[in-house]
């Protein structure tokens, strides 16, 4: 009670203010911007302070934090079921995908392996909540460029794969369904057939935000040669993702990678493209959410029976030792490095999250471009607050 | 409904009032038009929704909720604006529409001024609102509306260009400056001897009408021109700072222009407020019947949703230009085309 | 897959348990004595712990022998925590809690240890680097001229941890305020709002009816 004093206080006080006269300074050799943290254009609470030079930006600063919830601490006084309610709300707009890489580590340290069902249904909610994420997505690409119309597109088909996980989980936004050790519950009944009706739906959706949004010229004219980002840069700066594939790295953690998860059981391209633009960014999420909705076509093809939980004690406590897992996100490559010492809980869990990385390049990206093409790197760099700031 | 000679009994200030309530009714009649009809309800439709349904039957009486609330607002200003220049920034802008309207011919009597030069009137004057909109994107002390504000300088000015050289085209064909002129120019002509159609400038000034269109597009700074609001940018540009009353002057005057430029498009290149005089056997304007005085208003404004119609349907389909691109498609593209537009035009003005 | 710890067959696991192997053969090879520790986990992953002077050259290496993709970097405090889970109840006297620094894979000698992860693309291989940051020093060199996205991770590690790290061109805080006291993530640097209120939990909360098999067995 005594730690957090009364100076400490102020000094926290003292810096807001000093970070808020920044705003106001005028410069006489170029203009200081804040675009942020209360805008239109960051998905959340971004704030970029950027020099500029008229319309040219000279350098720019991502200012991340302002939604730091100090997840890394709180993992370390929860146990393994509390952490995985808490992990949902890291990337909230994919919420399952962000269960999975903990539940996996934790099984992994505990030596279980989730029986084939579980691991088909967590298959088919990860891809399910890629397609949530990435249809945003695209939407939200709209509203940046200037085109009011196709979000409202995007929402109407997410709202479909949002009532299928909240049919599937109770939820529509924070699932918490996975388990060490399997799944919460099996599906329910009708899921199969409404599911495939939903896939349906969404590559028609895909089809018309092509036709909407990237077919036209000047939708092209914005983003074709806009924030180039070259294969060894990206790779430096640990991009992953649509990002990094968009830049010709053919890496895919779910074909590159051995995890009991199902997606070897099915086939599907890994999509690449290789200029490394902004278009090229957005083209290559806007086609892996086609490939999204063929995996999960095959996956309900393929269903194994059989139980969704294997044989766990009521108290979990896993054994000591650390473990790494880490999956091809839709944000990107999401991974958490989990060491145990026999608890409960955690000793120590380490969120990488795709946004953090796929950001830190921003001020080497910026520079030089004009105003509107900072939001257009934003947007296709896509990052969502919650990833950054954790 | 705008009569300037209706009859000769009615007082001076009879007469001057009609023409004010006159002239507020053919500037807000349209805003508000266009407003409902296609900012609420066709916007909405194209997005998969319905828009305002709740005040009046399917929302027709939301323009009224939203002008209501506007006016309640409380009226602030940054304390660091130069109050004086932020005040009447609105207004100027407001104020050409108003001046625009001025030339706009209704009916073969129904006008508030007869110009002879209204075409070069009417061009002149649609660049005031250019000093009320860099005037409100200075004045608000705040560096979006700043940025905003030049950029809409920039933009304004280089799409006047388009325009006048695509207008002059039409001003060859019709051998007049004078808006009525070209009125009856188009109705009283004939294509190629047929005069079944009078003889409307869409179909021989067609890339006129095209660049008229396109520079119309972006003097309103709508989508895909509408770098200087570029709502996820600047969250409103240089209409930033406004609130209240003050804002609800730059979104009616918004429409209202959208309305008067379409009207003035609709003179230009649909032939106005007339039908082909060849369906009723009139030749020129002193055979015209006084029921045209009611029925030209109404023909007008037809004409004008269609337009208008158009203007809104590309702004929201659309994404937007950046500032440098926006440039070079007005300098490198559209003044180009509309100088060889000119040229053919007096060729063919010539030849036949 | 993993196997179930009862069944380990090392002769049919043999294949990738080789990759892993050579490869860490290979960077040991390539590291020439900077590796004080390493560790093989078949199937899994690999770990090694390098020394605090080779940390640059490590990276520099790694990034040579074909690590190009940088993953993250952070810190780990082996301390545990003296405050416990913050789940008793206050009026209770404070439970004894061992404090005894106890290091994971790869060993370890401090109480502070930096680690790192960098992968090759294509193959997924990665490889998680230990270093011991020495509790006097508290500082090592920065990584942010190997792996220009080294930048970001250091700057959060210093704040979190108060890790220093030399060479580093902007050491500022990445998310708390600049004027920001003590480093939260160090393990004596209390959670604040388990400190701040009781936590709720403490009151014996009846499981779910039928819910037995989802039971956390969490009771104060």
């Amino acid at each position: 009670m005594s730690l957090l004093g009364d100076r400490q206080q102020l000094a926290y006080i003292a810096s807001q203010a000093a970070d808020a006269r920044v705003n106001v300074e005028l410069e006489t050799e170029g203009m200081t911007l804040n675009i942020g943290p209360q805008h239109p254009a960051t998905h959340g609470t971004l704030r970029i302070i950027a020099r500029l030079d008229g319309e040219q930006v000279i350098w720019a600063e991502p200012s991340a934090g302002y939604m730091h919830r100090g997840y890394e601490k709180l993992t370390e006084v929860r146990t393994y079921p509390q952490v995985t309610a808490l992990v949902n709300r890291i990337d909230w707009l994919g919420s399952f995908a962000n269960e999975v890489p903990f539940i996996l580590a934790a099984e992994k340290l505990m030596g279980v392996e989730a029986p084939s069902r579980a691991q088909h249904i967590r298959t088919i909610l990860f891809e399910l909540s890629r397609i949530a994420n990435v249809s945003l997505f695209l939407g939200d690409l709209g509203v940046q460029l200037g085109a009011v119309t196709p979000v409202f597109f995007a929402f109407r088909d997410r709202e479909y794969v949002l009532n299928l996980i909240e049919a599937a989980t109770g939820g529509r936004f924070h699932p918490n369904f996975d388990r060490i050790g399997g799944l919460k519950e099996d599906l329910p009944a009708g899921f199969i057939d409404e599911t495939r009706n939903v896939m349906k739906k969404l590559r028609t959706f895909c089809d018309q935000i092509e036709d909407l949004l990237f077919g036209n010229e000047i939708f092209q004219s914005r983003t074709r040669g806009i924030g180039v980002i070259p294969k060894d840069v990206a790779l430096q700066y640990g991009m992953s993702g649509a990002n990094l594939r968009a830049s010709g790295v053919d890496w895919d953690l779910r074909r590159d990678q051995s995890l009991p998860m199902a997606w070897n059981k099915v086939d599907w391209k890994v999509i690449t493209h290789p200029d490394g633009d902004s278009f090229a960014r957005c083209w290559v999420r806007l086609q892996e959410v086609r490939e999204s909705t063929r995996i999960v076509d095959q996956l309900l093809d393929t269903i194994p029976a059989g139980p969704v939980m294997a044989k766990v004690p009521k108290i979990i406590k896993v054994p000591e030792g650390e473990a790494w897992v880490s999956t091809e996100n839709p944000l990107g490559e999401m991974g958490y490095y989990v060491v145990s010492q026999g608890d409960m809980g955690p000793f120590r869990v380490k969120i990488r999250s795709a946004s953090f990385n796929n950001i830190s390049i921003v001020p080497w990206l910026l520079k030089g471009v004009y105003v509107p093409d900072i939001i257009t790197i934003l947007a296709s760099l896509y990052f969502i607050l919650g990833d950054i700031d954790r | 409904m705008n009569a300037a000679v209706l009859s000769a009994d009615l007082a001076y200030w009879a007469q001057s009032l009609l023409r004010v309530l006159g002239g507020l009714v053919a500037v807000l009649l349209p805003a508000g038009t266009i407003v409902y009809l296609f900012l609420f309800k066709m916007m909405s439709f194209m997005q998969s929704r319905l828009g305002p349904m709740e005040a009046g039957p399917y929302g027709s009486m939301q323009l009224f909720a939203e002008v209501g609330k506007w006016l309640q607002k409380e009226d602030i200003y940054p304390a660091r604006a130069d109050k004086f220049l932020f005040k009447i920034a609105p207004l100027i802008v407001l104020a050409s529409t108003f001046l625009l309207v001025a030339v706009v011919p209704f009916g073969p009597d129904a006008w508030f001024t007869d110009f002879e030069a209204g075409v070069f009137y009417m061009l002149a004057v649609s660049s005031v609102s250019v000093l009320g909109i860099l005037i409100a994107g200075w004045s608000s002390a705040n560096k979006y509306s700043l940025l905003g504000g030049l950029r809409a300088a920039g933009q304004l000015i280089a799409y006047e260009l388009p325009m006048v050289l695509a207008v002059v085209g039409v001003v060859i064909q019709a051998g007049t400056m004078n808006m009525q002129g070209i009125v009856v120019a188009q109705n009283a002509g004939s294509m190629f001897g047929w005069d079944g159609l009078g003889n409307p400038y869409v179909l021989t000034q067609f890339v006129g009408f095209v660049i008229f269109m396109i520079a119309v597009q972006a003097e309103l700074t709508q989508t895909p021109f509408d770098m200087p609001i570029a709502e996820s940018e600047l969250v409103s540009g240089y209409m930033t700072e406004y609130s209240g009353f003050r804002f609800l002057i730059f979104f009616i005057g918004e429409f209202a222009t959208a309305g008067v430029f379409s009207m003035i498009a609709s003179v230009l290149f649909l032939g106005g407020w007339a039908v082909p005089f060849s369906w009723f056997g009139w030749t020129n304007l002193n055979d015209i019947d006084n029921w045209m005085n009611v029925a030209g208003p109404l023909i007008l404004f037809t004409k004008m949703v269609v337009l208008s119609f158009i203007i809104m349907w590309v702004r929201f389909s659309f994404p937007r230009f950046r500032e440098d691109q926006l440039q070079r498609f007005a300098w490198k593209v559209l003044i180009p085309v509309s100088l060889v537009n000119i040229m053919l035009t007096a060729i063919f003005k010539v030849a036949f | 897959m993993f196997p179930l710890s009862s069944t380990t067959d090392s002769t049919t696991e043999a294949p990738r348990d080789e990759i892993r192997d050579t490869e860490i053969a290979r960077v040991i090879a390539a590291l020439n004595g900077a590796v004080l520790d390493s560790l093989v986990k078949p199937n899994d992953d690999m770990w090694i712990r390098v020394s605090a002077d080779s940390w640059v050259a490590t990276g520099n290496t790694l990034k040579s022998l074909g690590y190009s993709y940088f993953c993250f970097l952070s810190a780990i405090d082996w301390m545990p925590s003296p405050f416990g889970k913050g789940e008793d109840d206050p009026t209770d006297p404070p439970k004894e809690c061992d404090t005894a620094v106890k290091q994971g894979y790869a060993g370890g000698s401090t109480r502070f240890q930096v680690l790192a992860r960098v992968m090759q693309p294509f193959s997924s291989l990665g490889i998680n680097i230990k270093v011991d940051v020495d509790d006097a020093v508290m500082a090592i060199d920065s990584w942010s001229g190997v792996y220009a996205g080294a930048n970001w991770h250091e700057r959060e590690t210093h704040e979190m941890f108060g890790i220093g790290f030399n060479g580093h061109p902007d050491l500022r805080n990445m998310y708390l305020p600049t004027d920001f006291e003590g480093h939260p993530l160090r393990k004596d640097f209390p959670l604040l709002a388990r400190i701040v209120k009781p936590w709720p939990g403490i009151v014996d909360v009846e499981p779910l009816p039928g819910d037995d098999d989802e039971e956390e067995g969490e009771a104060s």
